[in-house]
């Protein structure tokens, strides 16, 4: 870089073609729905009607390729898993037990 | 002359701050009301308000925009008239931290209510794409976009323009945004070496119509330092010539453009190399 900005003097030209090239490619994006966070919200949401898993499991990547892209989904799923609706249905009323239990002995040590 | 306006609501937006949005806010306001119109600038930076300091309005601010909003004042106790010129008006914003203290039925009530009442709304944005920024520009019929010969500002300019053409109210009706590009900070011998993004290399980038190009000089500090803007400051400077000439093609005016050069500085070439 050094070398091409002895030649031409400035370094305009230099911001100039990265200004060119940066705008080409953001102008691009911007006009594309965020694609990567569309594709893992609808594939978690369809996966976790049937299976229950670690949302901090998952990965999902897009390689871009120049003919062919490929969309990768890689989620962890516990050997032991339930289905996520029997999870929810027992899951729920334990949750608001503890929480009723919490508030009862509240209330005891308040009186 | 009194109502039946209809305003024409410009913004002067960048993205980066630190451009000179309200600087020429101030200036283009100033020049627009010295030549006769009726004019309103509102600073929609709340909580960093400057447009005040600039204007030299700072201790006459009693109530502001969020005042407004949330009916505590009527718009006619919110306006502050200039001491110079009768026919221009300042819109404050409020120093509160509550981000949310804008909202766009606010705005909107506001924007109507003077639109009735002035020929020019001139709306200084704050910096970045935040919802102050969003909301500056949502009811613009015109923005003014304002750069510096720099890749960090083009690049935001560029970014700003894509707001500008999807999250107005305009856009979402399907219109354009009437976008023009207001080059500030030039300095014609950087660009003439190389050193600097020529006019025609921003204006290839970002493909806005030019509006004017407005020098690096240190009238604009100048002006800032007295609370003046510095089309009334120093009204032949060259930054004060170059908003006035910028104010006069917002108007409709066909004045040829012309590129601030150090040809005819030959004594700055030798000697110190400042700007205009």
């Amino acid at each position: 870089m050094n070398l091409l900005n002895w030649f031409s003097r400035g370094s305009a030209p230099i911001a100039r073609e990265r200004l060119q090239i940066l705008l080409a490619h953001e102008r691009n994006e911007r006009h594309q729905p965020d694609l990567l966070g569309i594709l893992r919200e609808e594939i978690l949401s369809l996966i976790s009607r049937h299976i229950s898993f670690d949302p901090d499991k998952v990965q999902i990547k897009m390689d871009r390729g120049k003919s062919v892209s490929t969309l990768a989904v890689d989620i962890e799923i516990p050997n032991s898993f339930a289905a996520a609706g029997d999870a929810s249905r027992h899951r729920r009323p334990r949750s608001k037990r503890l929480r009723n239990d919490a508030a009862r002995s509240m209330d005891q040590r308040v009186a | 002359m009194k109502d039946k306006k209809s305003a024409r609501v410009v913004v002067v937006t960048s993205g980066k701050g630190g451009v000179g949005k309200t600087t020429s806010t101030a200036a283009l306001g100033a020049a627009l009301a010295h030549l006769g119109e009726k004019v309103v600038v509102i600073d929609f930076d709340v909580g960093l308000r400057n447009l005040d300091l600039m204007m030299g309005a700072e201790r006459r601010v009693v109530f502001d925009l969020i005042n407004v909003i949330h009916g505590v004042a009527k718009l006619p106790q919110a306006l502050i008239r200039d001491k110079r010129l009768e026919n221009l008006n300042l819109l404050p914003a409020s120093q509160t931290r509550d981000k949310d203290a804008l909202t766009e039925e606010g705005v909107a009530k506001v924007v109507a209510e003077l639109r009735s009442k002035f020929d020019w709304i001139i709306c200084d944005s704050p910096a970045g794409i935040e919802r102050g920024a969003t909301l500056a520009m949502r009811y613009a019929d015109t923005a003014i976009i304002v750069t510096n010969p720099e890749v960090s500002s083009v690049r935001d300019s560029d970014r700003i323009i894509g707001l500008l053409d999807s999250k107005t109210e305009k856009a979402e009706r399907g219109e354009f945004v009437d976008k023009h590009l207001l080059v500030t900070r030039y300095q014609p011998w950087r660009a003439a070496r190389g050193e600097m993004l020529t006019i025609d290399d921003v204006l290839e980038i970002l493909s806005v119509p030019l509006l004017g190009i407005i020098p690096e000089s240190e009238e604009v500090l100048r002006a800032s330092n007295v609370g003046s803007p510095v089309t009334l400051n120093n009204p032949v400077s060259p930054p004060a010539r170059a908003y006035f000439e910028a104010a006069r093609r917002l108007k409709g005016e066909t004045i040829p453009m012309h590129v601030p050069s150090e040809s005819r500085g030959i004594f700055n070439k030798l000697f110190g190399r400042k700007a205009a």
